[in-house]
């Protein structure tokens, strides 16, 4: 679905240059939530603008599946002067694909995953975890097979967190969409992904790989299960931390 | 939003604000008319002079004279006709000229200098220049009102547009949008807010912009009353054009304030 070949990315300032990726090698399979965890300023969001194609790699090559990406921000972005349906057929409008057709099933969405009586409300009436859903409907309403996920959890009050982080996960799987998720927090790595990525501190490449299989495959009986408790540690030791 | 009143307790919340705002505006009110009977008081005594002060009667009285020669409301006539007229071509040019210079980064780096000079120069330095290049018509007070306004027009349009939340943009970059996509769905919606602030600035601009223009060069309008009334040593004249002009400045204000209550919710 989504593979990074050596790929080197170097910012360019007039101070110097900083190279944020050096040879990294990684990969993503259809249908498996992965997470990438690092050190802060490791050039996490670096990876899913490159993977997005926002960015273009200044060495290496990055094989994507042709179908398309969609991307979740560290906040929802939902525009307030939109109406939570409005919001939902923005990437329809701007890709010139708002057919009634589209619309439709960008709305049977929105209703599957309980937004239905949300539809005509404005962002600010939605509380943070249900923005933070409307955002994601959004993304998959444009048809995307790959989310990229750029912590998208982390602007969310700690119970609303683990709130949004299972029903993001749920909603992800029961969709059959490929995840790619950037964090810095370790326990929402380990519940959520089928595989985690570790990487080192700037320049960042691959220390270690993890599948994760414990649990029943939501993020509630990961955390429940006594294995929890000794991949924290163990990726924490990776992390160095 | 509808007010429904909810119990005992809500009812006096109620009560109490709607007495505290009814007290605000009987002080205003009241400030205004001691300030006006302290004025009248102290003319008629002779504590100042009222052929250099005025008085508010002798202001009622010109203006009914001007009202009788048919000459009241051609003076405002004209001059608010040069004031909106510049008002909205400020506005609308400004706007238009904003929206290029964040289109194109090339273009907004080469006119800043050029942006920053002119809102710095004082605009009336220009006003020979104007009367030379435009005649002594109207034309030149319009064109004065629209260069005293156009200025902070395009800075503070353009100010709203760069700070349009930067993780809204990376959105719309990450859907492929255009760079037009942005500006119509994103960044002109998002600016709105700041464009209302920037009209109530333009009024204020607009009417410095008029007045100036009328001072110097005009046969008609508030500002040649004013200046005319100077010349001559008629102050009634001068006391009475400037309260008109207060007036019509607060209604105007105003207006813009009922756009902004409509368009921004």
């Amino acid at each position: 679905m989504l593979q990074f070949k050596d790929v080197d990315y170097t910012y360019y300032t007039l101070d110097g240059e900083t190279a944020a990726l050096k040879g990294l090698n990684m990969s993503v399979e259809r249908g498996q939530f992965v997470s990438v965890i690092g050190p802060s300023g490791c050039g996490k969001t670096t990876i899913l603008s490159l993977a997005a194609g926002l960015l273009q790699p200044t060495g290496g090559e990055i094989v994507r599946a042709g179908d398309g990406t969609g991307y979740m921000l560290q906040r929802d972005a939902l525009f307030p002067w939109r109406t939570v349906e409005e919001n939902i057929f923005l990437p329809l409008e701007i890709n010139g694909r708002k057919s009634a057709q589209s619309r439709q099933r960008a709305i049977a969405l929105a209703e599957k995953y309980g937004l239905g009586n949300f539809l005509k409300k404005k962002p600010p009436e939605l509380s943070g975890g249900m923005r933070q859903r409307v955002a994601l409907i959004r993304t998959l309403a444009a048809g995307a097979e790959l989310l990229l996920l750029d912590e998208p959890f982390s602007a969310l009050d700690y119970q609303t967190r683990l709130e949004v982080c299972d029903d993001v996960q749920a909603i992800i799987k029961s969709e059959k969409k490929t995840a790619l998720l950037v964090t810095h927090d370790i326990s929402e790595a380990i519940a959520l992904s089928d595989r985690v990525t570790v990487l080192s501190a700037r320049p960042a490449r691959v220390v270690a790989e993890h599948c994760i299989t414990f649990g029943d495959g939501t993020p509630k009986s990961r955390r429940n299960s006594g294995e929890f408790a000794a991949m924290f540690e163990k990726l924490r030791g990776e992390l160095g931390i | 939003m509808k007010k429904q009143i909810q119990s005992k307790g809500h009812a006096l919340f109620i009560r109490g604000v709607k007495r505290k705002k009814i007290l605000i505006w009987s002080v205003r009110l009241g400030l205004l008319a001691a300030l006006l009977g302290l004025w009248e008081l102290c003319a008629a005594t002779e504590l100042i002079d009222p052929f250099i002060t005025s008085s508010p009667s002798r202001v009622a009285a010109t203006a009914a004279e001007l009202y009788r020669g048919g000459n009241l409301f051609y003076h405002i006539g004209i001059t608010l006709m040069e004031t909106i007229t510049g008002f909205f071509a400020a506005v609308v040019c400004g706007y238009a000229i904003a929206v290029a210079l964040w289109l194109s980064d090339g273009a907004r780096k080469i006119f800043e200098p050029y942006i920053v000079v002119l809102n710095a120069l004082p605009k009336i330095a220009l006003g020979p220049l104007i009367i030379i290049w435009m005649g002594t018509g109207y034309t030149a007070i319009i064109f004065m009102t629209v260069i005293v306004s156009i200025i902070v027009c395009i800075m503070n349009t353009l100010t709203g547009f760069l700070q349009v939340d930067a993780t809204m943009l990376t959105l719309m970059r990450a859907l492929g949008a255009s760079k037009r996509q942005t500006l119509t769905k994103l960044v002109i919606p998002a600016s709105l807010p700041q464009l209302m602030n920037t009209l109530k600035v333009a009024v204020g601009l607009a009417w410095i912009g008029s007045i100036m223009g009328e001072y110097i060069v005009s046969r008609a309008g508030l500002g040649y009353l004013i200046v005319y009334g100077g010349q001559v040593f008629r102050l009634d004249l001068v006391m009475t054009a400037t309260i008109i002009l207060c007036a019509l400045a607060g209604a105007m204000y105003a207006a813009v304030a009922l756009v902004e209550r409509a368009v921004v919710k």
